[in-house]
């Protein structure tokens, strides 16, 4: 998040510096660059200091202070946990089924039909998230019972699916699945930008080797779009973690950590927690709520952050692009 | 190895537009034949109906025959994908896979044809397409080095030893020397003539010295006007066409009084 501003604030000084004059169109645009990379550099402190200042008592506060009665990492590790895991489920599911529907929608669909698809996915972005909590929580939670109840007797013996199966399906599976259709827009359109720009030339070139059209896109579109792959994911990931009023109307929570992803018994995500807990909370509780705040705005940080990080190593090893 | 080739009543379209019509024409194995012509008259078409990579653009369809050694291309029941691996192809810009190695470059189509390989064997199929493609000195120290990374000539090189390292029948180039240097292009020309000991080429160019120096035989493409279908006007001997054509419009096009 703060990185982008850098390039922008770094690059016009060296320029003035070789040629010495600077055209005032190109001191206006440096200016304005600078301005905003300075901005954006602002309220991200600002926030973070917001955060650590009203997050500062509860850190503070002894043990039996905090809600639950066991201290503040007591209370927040379960909705790390929580926010993790269905955010975790929520990729896993997306992004093979994202990049299945961009290979669809660039390599395979008839163009008119294309044209459509592309449409209707990019609309499924534009539903608020509310829609979609209220959908879980009326078709998807009640749907998903017998297929949990199928896990459950089939592949029990995986930890993630050891039951006892919820009778309402207010999982933490199914709300990774909800989560999943939420940001399967965003990482499928990504990937359809990346994927349509794999050159021509390149496609023809494993078309002539005589590769059938998977094979073609084995060889030069996946690896061509590898890092803009893994830039959607990422973007679909953030928004996975902070995703609040779909969580909060289909999860059924009351647990601590656990792996059962079929049970009753959830633990909460950070940002629905807050949600549901906010309106009732005075006092340390609305300080330990901001305290798991803070812990959300570092995982997305970090999150970001090794986004990045993972990109420019894809793009180093291998390719001259 | 080399292969002939029969073009009979050709017309290739593109969706409805009528690109190229009524071409026939034999293409002799173990020759260089070069296709010469202004721009936009269908040679690359035409190249490119000859391992139906033509079909990669939408609506790109042909009427009439191409057959290899008796074998119609265009049968039905004949995969586009298995005369492509018979027919290999170098292009008008180089184009090595951005993401791949050297190597992987070279045998990115043995590969493909499913034949398990040993490490070895795959060494071998490098070096000698590398060796056949004059590139194998100057990189055989950076093999494992990204394609990508070379001149514009060696890419080009590198490309046409992908290009023959799945021992195609037939070579088909398409302006291949176009974005190269001088040098480069006299390397690739000295390639050419090694390589029609084993293989049918066919070279489309835009260079009539070069169409001159390589190649055995020369087919001369005209188109009337545009949005009219490109035609051969005439195919023979290289040396009959540059002395002696037997139709005015050749004889115009190579003296440059072409208008
Ligand atoms: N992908 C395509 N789609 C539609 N028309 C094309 C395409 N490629 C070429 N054409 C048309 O076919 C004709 C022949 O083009 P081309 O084979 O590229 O000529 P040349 O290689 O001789 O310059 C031109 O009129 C061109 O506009
Ligand atoms: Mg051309």
């Amino acid at each position: 998040m703060s990185s982008p501003s850098t390039p922008t604030v770094t690059a016009p000084r060296k320029q003035a510096g070789r040629n010495g004059v600077q055209r005032p169109g190109d001191r206006l645009f440096s200016g304005a660059a600078r301005g905003s990379g300075l901005l954006i550099l602002v309220i991200l402190a600002g926030v973070a200091i917001f955060l650590i200042t009203e997050a500062w008592p509860a850190i503070t506060a002894p043990a039996d202070a905090i809600p639950g009665g066991e201290g503040l990492a007591a209370y927040v590790a379960p909705l790390v946990f929580g926010t993790v895991l269905a955010a975790t489920i929520a990729l896993v599911v997306a992004t093979p089924l994202a990049i299945a529907i961009a290979l669809f929608i660039t390599h395979y669909a008839p163009k008119r039909m294309a044209q459509g698809l592309g449409y209707l996915v990019d609309l499924l972005a534009a539903v608020p998230s509310i829609i979609y909590g209220l959908w879980g929580f009326q078709v998807v939670a009640p749907a998903s019972v017998p297929v949990a109840r199928w896990l459950e007797e089939n592949l029990g013996f995986i930890p993630l699916f050891a039951g006892p199966t919820s009778s309402t399906g207010r999982t933490m599976l199914v709300a990774g699945v909800v989560l999943a259709i939420m940001i399967l827009p965003i990482i499928s359109a990504v990937c359809r930008e990346v994927f349509i720009q794999t050159p021509r030339l390149n496609q023809e070139a494993a078309l002539a080797l005589g590769a059938t059209r998977w094979e073609m896109i084995r060889m030069t579109v996946l690896p061509f779009g590898r890092s803009g792959i893994i830039s959607a994911a990422m973007l679909g990931l953030g928004r996975a973690l902070g995703e609040t009023m779909a969580v909060a109307i289909v999860l059924s929570v009351s647990g601590g950590i656990t792996l059962n992803l079929i049970g009753s018994g959830n633990p909460s995500t950070i940002a629905a927690n807050i949600a549901l807990q906010f309106p009732e909370s005075s006092g340390i509780a609305v300080n330990t709520l901001i305290a798991s705040g803070l812990v959300l705005f570092v995982i997305t940080l970090a999150v970001n952050m090794s986004a990045r990080w993972i990109v420019k190593r894809a793009n180093r090893s291998g390719d001259g692009r | 190895m080399a292969k002939r080739i029969d073009v009979k009543d050709l017309n290739i379209y593109y969706g409805d537009f009528l690109a190229v019509e009524d071409i026939s024409m034999t293409i002799e194995p173990r020759s260089v034949t070069a296709l010469i012509g202004p721009s936009g008259c269908g040679k690359s078409t035409f190249l490119r109906s000859l391992n139906r990579m033509h079909e990669v653009v939408p609506g790109g369809r042909v009427e009439g025959s191409v057959a290899v050694d008796g074998q119609d291309l265009y049968d039905r029941g004949v995969d586009p994908v298995d005369v492509r691996r018979q027919i290999g192809m170098v292009f008008q810009r180089p184009n090595p896979f951005p993401t791949m190695s050297i190597y992987d470059n070279v045998v990115a189509g043995v590969r493909l044809s499913g034949t398990r390989m040993k490490r070895s064997e795959l060494d071998d199929v490098v070096e000698r397409s590398l060796q056949g493609a004059n590139l194998w000195n100057e990189v055989k120290d950076r093999l494992t080095k990204p394609g990508a990374g070379l001149s514009g000539g060696q890419q080009q090189r590198l490309c046409i030893a992908r290009a023959i390292a799945v021992e195609p029948q037939v070579l088909l180039m398409d302006e291949p020397c176009s974005a190269l240097d001088p040098i480069s292009t006299l390397a690739i020309e000295d390639l050419i003539a090694n390589l029609k000991q084993e293989y049918t080429i066919v070279i489309v160019t835009h260079n009539m010295q070069q169409a001159a120096r390589v190649s055995d035989f020369t087919g001369f493409f005209n188109i009337a006007g545009t949005g009219k279908p490109g035609k051969l006007i005439e195919m023979d001997d290289t040396a009959k066409i540059f002395s002696t054509p037997s139709v005015k419009a050749t004889e115009d096009y190579i003296s440059g009084r072409f208008g």
